[in-house]
């Protein structure tokens, strides 16, 4: 995907940037890019070992089977082909569950460990699985009980009510969220 | 209000709290297998790293040139007669590509109209409801060294594209009825 999207970035705004004159602002934004990913990786290294460790901790117990036992009839929807009692099983429903939680940072080491076991599985390691393509689309939905970034900057801006959103959020996730899923198994039935 | 609060507050501590509890009641080496754990999260950051230089720096390039505003400035017409409204467009067309900079127009749209006014809701749930689609796309898949993500984008765009209609039309149903 990256290899056509990404050219086309950059082509169309250098050449855009050159006829418009915004070359200024260009130069500026592409170090400044470059620090805005060191940032966030540093911030990530830090979530992703945490999350990495608890997740270690949690596959030796006996909690994962339990809270996995709730999003079984979810799994066997989304994830026909994954077995029951395999690790990747659990880690797909811890990664759910912190997005449910709305844990953005746990949800993603969680998810990058779910997809390095499934490709481990996974017969040509070049292209996505199937299952691999749901569990990104599930991530692009992102799924939630409780919009917290958004009702921090609600609240912080002095909204009277910066929680009345929590329904319409809802609604438009899970139709979004369906729209997306429905997508991924009909281009799977498709063989694309 | 104050209960929901509480409850996303308590719940990334209660995680951590029952799974490390559980690990001590059946005996486990809680600290080493952390450890275990920690290490391998350091690779998958490099892994990703150089994905993330990559990308922020197209998705920059693309928003200082000013061809983000120029694609605005053109279907701004289009979205007129299907009565979107325009002032939603940037953070609609930035959303699926840039966390960090979604968020400032979402802030700025809350500022500039009112945190409670329509296009405020209208900007609220669009945050609320959806993902920075092409990061997470990017991330998931060289993570793991994938080169050739199948329908993964064109699927996830579409339940972006859906899930902005439907919060600008919940938005429009309930100041309506509300207000």
């Amino acid at each position: 995907m990256l290899n056509f999207v990404w050219p086309i970035f950059i082509i169309i705004s250098f050449v855009y940037a050159i006829f418009s004159g915004n070359l200024d602002s260009l130069n500026s934004s592409i170090f400044s890019s470059t620090e805005e990913a060191v940032k966030l990786c540093l911030s990530l290294l830090g979530t992703m070992c945490l999350w990495n460790g608890i997740m270690e901790i949690a596959n030796q117990t006996s909690v994962v089977t339990k809270l996995t036992k709730l999003l079984k009839p979810l799994m066997k929807l989304l994830f026909p082909e994954i077995k029951e009692n395999s690790p990747v099983y659990q880690e797909i429903s811890m990664n759910m569950i912190a997005n449910i939680l709305g844990l953005g940072n746990a949800a993603t080491p969680l998810g990058l460990k779910a997809m390095k076991s499934l490709q481990e599985q996974n017969i040509d390691k070049t292209i996505l699985s199937n299952s691999m393509a749901t569990l990104i689309v599930i991530n692009t939905a992102s799924i939630q009980i409780i919009p917290t970034t958004v009702i921090a900057i609600r609240s912080s801006l002095g909204s009277q009510n910066p929680t009345s959103i929590i329904v319409p959020v809802w609604i438009a996730t899970i139709c979004a969220a369906i729209a997306g899923i429905t997508a991924t198994k009909l281009f799977i039935k498709m063989g694309k | 209000m104050k209960l929901i609060q509480f409850l996303s507050n308590i719940a990334m501590p209660m995680m951590i709290l029952i799974i490390v509890v559980y690990g001590l009641i059946e005996r486990n080496k809680v600290f080493d297998t952390f450890l275990d754990g920690a290490k391998e999260g350091v690779g998958i950051v490099v892994s990703i790293f150089p994905t993330l230089v990559g990308l922020f720096v197209a998705v920059g390039a693309l928003r200082s040139s000013g061809v983000l505003d120029m694609i605005i400035h053109i279907v701004t017409p289009i979205l007129d007669l299907v009565k979107f409204p325009s002032e939603i467009m940037p953070l609609a067309l930035l959303r699926p590509i840039s966390g960090s900079s979604s968020i400032a127009v979402a802030t700025d749209l809350m500022k500039t109209f009112g945190v409670d006014s329509l296009f405020g809701l209208m900007a609220s749930v669009i945050m609320g409801s959806t993902e920075t689609t092409l990061y997470t796309i990017a991330v998931y898949s060289s993570a793991v060294g994938i080169k050739k993500t199948r329908f993964v984008l064109w699927a996830s765009l579409l339940a972006d594209v859906v899930g902005i209609i439907v919060s600008v039309v919940v938005c429009r149903l309930l100041s309506t009825s509300f207000c």
